[in-house]
Order: C-alpha cells, then structure tokens, then sequence
C-alpha cells in the first residue's frame, strides 16, 4: 500500500504523472472545547511536488508546527484530507505509519526531543535501529551523519551536556540519516548561530540537488530566502504563497512553475 | 528489528537511569524478601514448638498424684504403676515407668556438680521420654532388679563433671553413695528457658529409693502408648485402673484428670501438642498477614515508581514513535526493561531473604517455606510487569504529538 512512497527520489523524473508529495486539502485543527476552543489551522489547502523547498514563516502561534506535525504523520487534522504520495495517510495503521515515518520522513523537532540519558551517537542511531540496518552499518552512517553537522567530536555526549545549538544540529543529523525523501524541519536553525546556519542551509540545497523534497519552518527572512518557494502563514490560513528564485534547478524545476499554486497574497 | 536488538535496546534503558532502576529493584527486593522472611519466621517458630513437645513424647502419659503427703490409699506408688501394666484391662499401654526425682549434688574428683533433676526409674522411661542415650548405654531392669548403682548423666552434667575426660565408667558420689557412670544421653534442645533439659541424671529406681528418697510414694509415673494415636484410649484404660485402685467414686471418675477431688492428674503430651500447634498455626497465620500487608506495600512501591516515570517514559516512548518504532517493538522493549527490573529485584530478594533466614532472628530459627518465595515472588514480578508495561502499552498506542506532549 505504500509502496510507491518507497521508491527513491531518482524516480522523479521517470514517472510522469507521479502524485505530489504532499497534497493538503481543507486542513483545520482544532484543539480543546467550549471557551478554550483553539483554531490552529483554519483550512489549509497546500501541494508540494517531488523535489521542491519550501520555506513556512509566519508569526508565533500561526498554526506553522501544527502544520508540520499533521504532515509529519505525528498528529491528525480535525477536518480536511491529507495524501503523502497519493496516499490518503488516514487510512494507515500503526505499522503503515510507523514505516512511513521511518522511511519516508526526516523529522526535526522545534524542541529537539533527544532521548535524554542517551549518547548523541545512540540517538542518531535510533531511526535507523528501528529501519532494521545492522549495529555495524548504523554505527558508521550515525558518526556519518553527526559529522556532516560537525558535531563528530561529541558524539559521545548526552542531550544535557550539549548546548541548545549542538542539540538542534543532533536532532538534524537524527532526521537526516535515514537518507528520508521528505525533510521536514521546525526550526532547524532557531538556535544556531549565522556560521552554523550557513553550514546547515548548505546541507539542504546539497540534498535538495539531489532531489530530495524539503519543508521548513524558520522565523528568518535569509533563510526563508533560500528556498524555491516561500509560503506565510496568519492565523491558521496560508497568507501568500511564492515561487522565488533559489539554486537553480533542470529540468524539475522546471516542470514545479506549472503546479496549481494557492491565492496569493490575502488581505490583512 | 530482532528480539535480541529490543533486548539491547531494554539492557540501555534499564542502564540509563541508574537511580531509577535501583529504586525499583529496592522495591521488589523489599517486596519479596520481607514476605520470604516473615513467613520463614512464623514458619520456625511454629515448628520450635512443635519440635518441643515432640522432644516430650508425643504417644505419653504422665500420671501424678495430686494429693499432697495425704492418705496413703490414695498415693501413687510403684504398686500402683505395676498394675498400670496389664494387658488385659489396659492393651494400649506399651511400658510404664515409675519416677521418682530428687535434687542431688554429684560429685567426682573434689568437684561438684548440683543436678536438676535426679531422676529414678526404669530402663523404659529412655524411650517414653524421648532421651535416648549418646554414648555408653542405659541401665537395664537387670540393673533395676539387683539395686545397682549406675548412673546416666545428661550434657550438661558431662560437661560440668568431666571437662575433656570421657565419663563412662567413671566413679562419682552422690548423696554419699558411690555410683558409676555408664552412659550420657543425647543433647536434648534446651525446652523453656530457665530450665536446661539436659542439667539430669537418670538411675534405676531402686538405687534412688535407697540412697536418696525412701521407699515412699513416686513422683510420677510416665506412661507409654502403644503409639500416638493410641494415647487417649491408654489414658482411659489407666484412668480406670486408677480409680479402681485409688477408689474414686464414679461421680468425679469422668472427669479424674481436672476434678479437684481426684488423687491424680493424668497429662496428654499429645493433647498438648494439639493446643500448641494451634497457636502456632495461629502465629503463622498472622505473620501471613503482616507478610501480605508487606507484599501490599512494596507492590505500592514498586507501582509508585513506575507511575512516577511515565511522564518520562512517555515523551520518550513519542520520540520513539516519531521516528518510526511500531507499537510492538516499543511494547516488547518496555516488557522486557519491567520482566529485567522486576527478575533482578526479585532474585536479589529471594537471596537476601536465604541469607536472613541463616541467622537467628527474635530468637527463632527461620525455616523458609519454599511456597512462600514462588508466591512472593509472583506477586511481586506480577506487579512490575503490569505497572512497567500497561503505562507503556497506553502510551504507545496514543499520537506521537499527544505522547510528547504529555505531562
Ligand atoms: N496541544 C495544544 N492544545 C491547545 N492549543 C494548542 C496546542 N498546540 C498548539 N496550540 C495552539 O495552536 C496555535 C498554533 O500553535 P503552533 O504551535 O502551531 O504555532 P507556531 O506557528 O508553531 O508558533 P511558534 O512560531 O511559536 O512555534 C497556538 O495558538 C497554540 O496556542
Ligand atoms: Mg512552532
């Protein structure tokens, strides 16, 4: 059932005709009842293609997370339908989403969520541990992917004796190592300083070259620059949706110009 | 992932959080070893008891007169236990044995030593009373015939007399008369605590009536069943020989043995042991209880802990979701992390509980009831499995987000 979802990013361009990575349709969240009713998402309707960047902005408490995590398959929308590879997510059970997130999706967390009492290493190992890869082979792609965020040095530490910036680059190295076709990252530079973001930003459009599709949410106007499509979030609703400039792109690119894209711009 | 890759992950788990771990291995130890002990306790106390009346007898009869220096019809005397044996009217009892006793000081080689007891008797009274003989041998009814004068000492004699020397065959004096050792009984367990069981000495009942007590009424006569479940109809038979001898009228006959106007008392050993092992029964019952009251409160221990960590294991258990771990492998890591925590503690208790029970503890020697360590045990495991998995087993079926987000 969710075998198209498995197959690499190098199908891309192979398949005509192949569903959006994400097709998001009249998306609201709700949480709790009665006077402390919250409208998180007031129904969002959102597509993005194989390969795409995506930058989300918006003010504080726009709805952005709940966004990410509805499409992170870590929570449900109150209403509205959601397809990840053409594949209504809903109908999914446990295994199904466990392998998805597994396999599919590189998380990273706007709060890091490390393990606590365990090693950078034992954590970046983890999602790779539960895909079924060997001791050996986990071991070598972890101190991989923690070298890649420059944190090799520390991979023997625990969560609470790195600080906020080296934790946020641990919880990207744990969503990257997986190899996932779909990035999505809350914050990921929040705590980093201009020369790590630099770094960081710079891992993104490697793997976005390489065809992978990356959601981010940031509250940084160079960061959000740097994608090939900026969408701003207000109060639960997409605001403005725009396609700019970014590294340049083949033919993928290309062909990304002519997907239905939201109304531009609302009123404020 | 494989089972043993889970276990790993499980082994890591219960590592992580060392205070934790330990905690909740106190817990179940506590659980376990206090109930294992307890038990052990009321258990050894129960079988002293018992272990002390059957050092009595338990197929005897002790027949004692009850009248004081009062007419001598109705004194016991050696007349009177001769014809307690008689096959006819009393096919139940087995042997009879005469006593008579005195307080007497030994002497042997300028030291002296004041018995307890100085017994009297027949060669019977050996078995009747559960003092078989150590080393040497007992007098025989040849001996009780022909008046010898040879004497059985009990331990405490032994040691007190003879330091380092062997006593059989040596000569010593009591009340003028020279006696000859010929044998020491076995050490007997010391019954009530300020009367020492083997401060005796036994010699045949014709050489104590000459030397020392007169050819007066006995002390007592111990009477021997034909075995332990024959003692209440030995009793009746010799309580109606009794009354025929002694003349008791029919009316205070039924109840001889309590009645006020009786000239003799007969004790059951075994009677005893009914009402003694009632108490004891009693004893264990209640140190059951307060075992269970234990076993109720470590198990509240253990729960506590593992409820206190859920909040922890929860986030937890959301970033382990999150990043793709099924339900089953999560509950498989969870059960075991419990099954490891719980086993450890349990182990440890079952050793601390064997290890306590080597030492004497309230004056009783613990006997550990092998029931007890499997309930205990049980019940314990029981509660760390249920309180380690069934958090865990909630958590893992809510929504990643919900789970990190818990509280
Ligand atoms: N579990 C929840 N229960 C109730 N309300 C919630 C919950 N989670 C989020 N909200 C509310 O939903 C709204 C959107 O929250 P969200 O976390 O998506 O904001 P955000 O855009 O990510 O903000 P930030 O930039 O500060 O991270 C906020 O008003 C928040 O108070
Ligand atoms: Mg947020």
């Amino acid at each position: 059932m969710i075998g198209p979802m498995m197959n690499g990013p190098e199908d891309r361009s192979t398949r005509p005709g192949h569903p959006p990575v994400l097709d998001v349709r009249g998306l609201t969240k709700v949480y709790g009842e009665g006077e402390a009713t919250v409208h998180a998402l007031r129904g969002v309707d959102l597509v993005v293609e194989r390969g795409d960047y995506v930058a989300i902005m918006g003010s504080s408490g726009s709805g952005k997370s709940t966004l990410m995590n509805i499409v992170g398959c870590l929570d449900v929308p109150t209403t509205g339908r959601y397809l990840l590879d053409g594949v209504d997510v809903s109908r999914l059970n446990d295994r199904q989403l466990a392998l998805v997130r597994n396999r599919l999706i590189g998380f990273v967390f706007q709060a890091f969520n490390l393990i606590p009492r365990t090693t950078a290493l034992a954590n970046v190992e983890l999602p790779l541990a539960y895909a079924g890869v060997p001791a050996a082979e986990r071991r070598r792609r972890a101190l991989a992917a923690l070298d890649m965020v420059g944190l090799a040095a520390r991979a023997g530490h625990e969560p609470n004796q790195l600080s906020g910036g080296q934790q946020q680059r641990v919880a990207v190295a744990r969503a990257l190592v997986t190899e996932p076709a779909l990035v999505l990252a809350d914050e990921p530079t929040g705590n980093l300083d201009s020369r790590s973001t630099a770094d960081l930003l710079a891992i993104f459009d490697e793997l976005n070259a390489a065809g992978r599709t990356i959601v981010l949410i940031t509250h940084e106007p160079e960061v959000g620059s740097r994608a090939r499509r900026l969408i701003k979030l207000f109060d639960g609703q997409i605001a403005a949706d725009v396609r700019q400039g970014g590294p340049a792109r083949g033919s993928a690119a290309d062909r990304m110009l002519d997907q239905p894209t939201v109304p531009m711009e609302r009123i404020r | 992932m494989s089972l043993f890759e889970i276990l790993r992950f499980a082994a890591r788990g219960v590592t992580a959080n060392k205070l934790r771990s330990a905690l909740t291995t106190l817990g179940v130890l506590i659980g376990v070893g206090a109930v294992i002990l307890l038990v052990a306790v009321g258990n050894g106390s129960a079988k002293q008891i018992t272990d002390r009346i059957a050092a009595l007898g338990t197929d005897t009869l002790t027949v004692q007169s009850t009248s004081r220096g009062g007419a001598s019809n109705t004194a016991i005397t050696v007349e009177t236990a001769k014809a307690l044996r008689d096959p006819v009217l009393a096919p139940d009892v087995k042997s009879v044995s005469p006593v008579v006793s005195a307080s007497a000081t030994i002497t042997y080689q300028g030291s002296d030593h004041s018995v307890q007891q100085f017994v009297g008797t027949y060669p019977s009274y050996f078995g009747a009373s559960n003092t078989p003989v150590g080393t040497g041998a007992a007098f025989s009814d040849e001996d009780v015939a022909q008046g010898r004068r040879v004497l059985v000492i009990g331990q405490t004699v032994a040691e007190e007399l003879f330091p380092g020397v062997e006593p059989v065959g040596a000569e010593v004096t009591v009340g003028g008369s020279l006696f000859t050792v010929v044998g020491v009984l076995e050490e007997k367990s010391s019954s009530s605590g300020f009367q020492d069981a083997n401060d005796v000495a036994v010699a045949p009942l014709t050489a104590v009536q000459q030397t020392l007590t007169g050819y007066g009424p006995v002390s007592s006569v111990v009477v021997e069943a034909t075995g332990s479940d024959r003692v209440d109809e030995a009793q009746a038979q010799v309580a109606a020989i009794l009354d025929q001898r002694l003349k008791v009228s029919a009316t205070t006959s039924g109840a001889a043995n309590r009645s006020n106007s009786s000239p003799y008392r007969i004790q059951n050993a075994s009677q005893l042991l009914e009402t003694q092992t009632e108490t004891a029964d009693t004893f264990t019952v209640l140190l059951g209880a307060v075992a269970g009251i234990s076993l109720l409160v470590g198990g509240i221990g253990i729960t506590n802990i593992m409820l206190v960590t859920v909040t922890e294991r929860t986030r937890e258990i959301g970033i382990r979701k999150a990043l793709g771990a099924p339900r089953r492998v999560i509950l498989t890591q969870f059960l075991a992390e419990a099954t490891m925590l719980s086993l450890t503690g349990g182990g440890l208790g079952v050793a601390a509980a064997l290890i306590g029970s080597q030492f004497t503890i309230v004056g009783v020697k613990p006997v550990v009831v092998p029931s007890s360590i499997v309930l205990a045990l049980g019940v314990s495991v029981a509660i760390g499995l249920f309180f380690g998995s069934v958090p865990a087993s909630r958590a893992a079926g809510l929504r990643p987000i919900d789970a990190l987000r818990y509280e």
